[in-house]
C-alpha cells in the first residue's frame, strides 16, 4: 500500500484553499469575465458596454451568442492569427453560415467591407462593417485532422498542432451540434487569391495589428477556431493570438449606406428583417 | 444516429419524377457491369457507386449545370467537401486528375476523364431562398437545386443538415483579378461527359439544375445521362 501523501493539498479543505488561491492569475489566452474588465477598448467604446473580450491562443477555438446588432471585432495584434468563423442560428442551428451564398450572391470571392455574409435561407446573417487586414479566405475552409497529422505530425485538438475543423466541432458539440453541423468556414486574417487559371495564391497576413469588424444582422451562435490557414506554407505551426471583442449596437437599417449598397445586400437585409419581424424580433 | 447506404449494389433512384425509367429504380440482383440513366430536366437523382466503378455524366443537351454531392456510403457525415478539395489540389476548378475529397480531406472519387474541361468548386446550389437575392422576390416559388437535393438526400436518411457546397459540373464559375466571380456562359457542348471514380462506396446526389435567371443552363434546362459502370467496363 502507498504511503499517503502528506502535500499542502492533502485535505479537502487544504484543496479548497489551494484551488481558491489560484483566482487573479493571468494566462496570455483567457477570457476576461466581466468583459469590461478588458484593458484596452477599442476608440469610441466604453468599456462598461463589452459584452465579450477574449484572447483565443493558436490553436484555441471561443464560441459566444451574440445579439442582433452586436459588433464582433476580431484583432490580429500579432499578425500570425487565423480566425475560422461558423455562424449558425442559435434557436433553429439547421440554418447556418453558407460560404458559397456568401461569395456567389455579391458577385466577389474576397470578403471585405460592406460584404454580407449570408445563411442558406438567403438572408444576412452578418455584414463586414470595418476591415483594416482585406487578407481573408472564404475558399479553403479550416484544417483536418489528416492533413495537419501529414503536415505537422499532428492535427488532435489535444496536441500540438491542433486542426481548424476538429475544434469547430468541439465548439458545435458545447451547443449540442455534430459533424454534420459544421459546414465549410469562413477564414480571416490569411488572404488567398485565384488566378485566372483557378491556381489558389497564399498571400498571406497583412501584418500585426489588423482588425475586421463584424455587425450581427440576427441572433447569431458563433464559433470560432484559431489555427493556421490551410495552405500556410509554413513547415512549422504558427499561429499567433486572436483578439474577440463585442459590444452592442444597431443592425442596419433601411437608409443605411451598407443597406441601399447592393440590390442582393439590400434584398439579404430585407430576408432578415422580414424573417425576425415575424417573429416579433426588431 | 449513424445513417448508413446500402452499397452493394450501383442501384440508383430517379427522384419523384419517375421519369428517368422504372427499371433503374429496381433491386438489382447483382451489380450490373453498367447500368443507364436518363435524368430529365430539372430533376433531382442520386446512386450508391460501389468502390472502383465509375459514374459518367453525360451533358446531353450542352450547357446543363449538373450539382453534385457525395458521402461515404458508411458514414454519412463524411461528406464532399469543396475546401478541402480546393486545398488538395490548389485550384477552384475540376478536371481530369482532381480529386473530390471529405471534410475529413479523405479521397471520395477522382475525375478520371473530362471532356469539356473546366467545372465549378463555388457557386454551391441554387435555392429558392438564394433566388431571392440574386434575381428577386418574384422568382421565390421556382423550383431549384436545394429542392432536388432534399428530395434525394430524404431517399438516404439525409436531411438539410448534410447538404454543403457542392460541385457544379459544366458549370462555369471565372474569378476575376478583383475578386468578381459569377456564372457565365458554358463551356460545354451536347455530348460532353466527365467520368469518376469511387474510390470508396460513395453516395451521390443529384440536381439536374433547374435554373432559368442565369446562363448555367442556357436558359433552358435539359436532360442528362448517369452511366455508372464497373471496374473494367470500360469509361466512356
Amino acid at each position: 500500500m502507498a504511503t499517503p501523501h502528506t502535500g499542502p493539498t492533502a485535505t479537502t479543505g487544504a484543496a479548497r484553499a489551494h484551488a481558491r488561491a489560484q483566482e487573479g492569475a493571468r494566462a496570455d489566452a483567457m477570457p476576461y469575465r466581466p468583459a469590461r474588465t478588458w484593458p484596452a477598448p477599442p476608440p469610441g467604446v466604453p468599456a462598461e458596454d463589452l459584452t465579450w473580450a477574449e484572447t483565443v491562443a493558436g490553436g484555441g477555438y471561443t464560441h459566444k451568442i451574440i445579439a442582433r446588432g452586436t459588433s464582433l471585432r476580431l484583432a490580429d495584434p500579432v499578425g500570425d492569427a487565423c480566425a475560422h468563423v461558423l455562424l449558425h442560428d442559435p434557436d433553429h442551428p439547421v440554418e447556418r453560415l453558407n460560404v458559397a451564398d456568401t461569395v456567389k450572391v455579391p458577385w466577389q470571392a474576397y470578403v471585405t467591407t460592406g460584404h454580407p455574409l449570408l445563411s442558406d435561407q438567403g438572408r444576412a446573417m452578418a455584414t463586414v462593417l470595418e476591415d483594416t487586414s482585406n487578407r481573408h479566405d472564404a475558399l479553403c475552409g479550416t484544417s483536418s485532422l489528416a492533413r495537419n497529422t501529414e503536415r505537422y505530425g499532428d492535427g488532435t485538438a489535444y496536441g500540438p498542432a491542433p486542426a481548424g475543423r476538429e475544434l469547430l466541432r468541439l465548439a458545435a458539440a458545447k451547443y449540442g451540434l455534430t459533424a454534420r453541423d459544421v459546414p465549410p468556414s469562413l477564414s480571416f486574417f490569411q488572404g488567398v487569391r485565384v488566378a485566372g487559371d483557378g491556381t489558389c495564391d497564399f498571400t498571406g497576413s497583412a501584418g500585426p495589428g489588423t482588425h475586421v469588424t463584424l455587425r450581427a444582422e440576427r441572433p447569431l451562435l458563433v464559433l470560432i477556431a484559431n489555427v493556421p490557414h490551410p495552405l500556410d506554407p509554413r513547415p512549422e505551426y504558427t499561429c499567433s493570438t486572436l483578439e474577440v471583442l463585442a459590444w452592442p449596437g444597431e443592425p442596419t437599417r433601411p437608409g443605411d449606406e451598407l443597406w441601399e449598397s447592393t440590390p442582393e445586400v439590400r434584398r439579404a437585409l430585407t430576408n432578415t428583417a422580414d424573417h425576425l419581424a415575424a417573429r416579433g424580433i426588431q | 444516429m449513424t445513417h448508413t447506404a446500402h452499397a452493394s449494389t450501383p442501384a440508383t433512384s430517379a427522384g419523384a419524377a419517375g421519369a428517368a425509367g422504372a427499371s433503374d429504380g429496381a433491386p438489382a440482383s447483382a451489380a450490373p457491369a453498367e447500368s443507364r440513366t436518363t435524368v430529365p430536366a430539372r430533376a433531382p437523382w442520386s446512386a450508391v457507386v460501389p468502390a472502383g466503378y465509375t459514374l459518367t455524366i453525360v451533358d446531353l443537351g450542352g450547357n446543363q449545370a449538373v450539382d453534385f454531392l457525395a458521402y461515404a456510403a458508411h458514414d454519412t457525415a463524411r461528406r464532399y467537401s469543396a475546401p478541402d478539395t480546393v486545398q488538395g489540389q490548389g485550384n477552384v476548378f475540376l478536371t481530369t486528375g482532381s480529386v473530390l475529397r471529405d471534410c475529413e480531406y479523405q479521397p471520395l472519387m477522382t475525375v478520371t476523364a473530362d471532356t469539356c474541361g473546366r467545372h465549378d468548386t463555388l457557386g454551391g446550389a441554387c435555392s429558392k431562398e438564394s433566388n431571392t437575392l440574386r434575381y428577386g422576390h418574384h422568382t421565390a416559388h421556382q423550383h431549384a437545386c436545394v429542392e432536388n437535393f432534399l428530395l434525394a438526400a430524404a431517399e438516404h436518411g439525409l436531411g438539410k443538415a448534410d447538404l454543403v457546397s457542392n460541385v457544379n459540373w459544366f458549370m462555369n464559375v471565372p474569378v476575376e483579378e478583383d475578386g468578381t466571380l459569377g456564372i457565365v456562359d458554358g463551356l460545354s457542348a451536347p455530348g460532353l461527359s466527365l467520368s469518376l471514380r469511387a474510390e470508396t462506396d460513395v453516395l451521390v446526389l443529384v440536381s439536374n439544375c433547374p435554373q432559368i435567371n442565369n446562363p448555367c443552363n442556357g436558359f433552358d434546362p435539359t436532360p442528362v445521362e448517369m452511366v455508372v459502370t464497373a471496374p473494367g467496363g470500360g469509361d466512356r
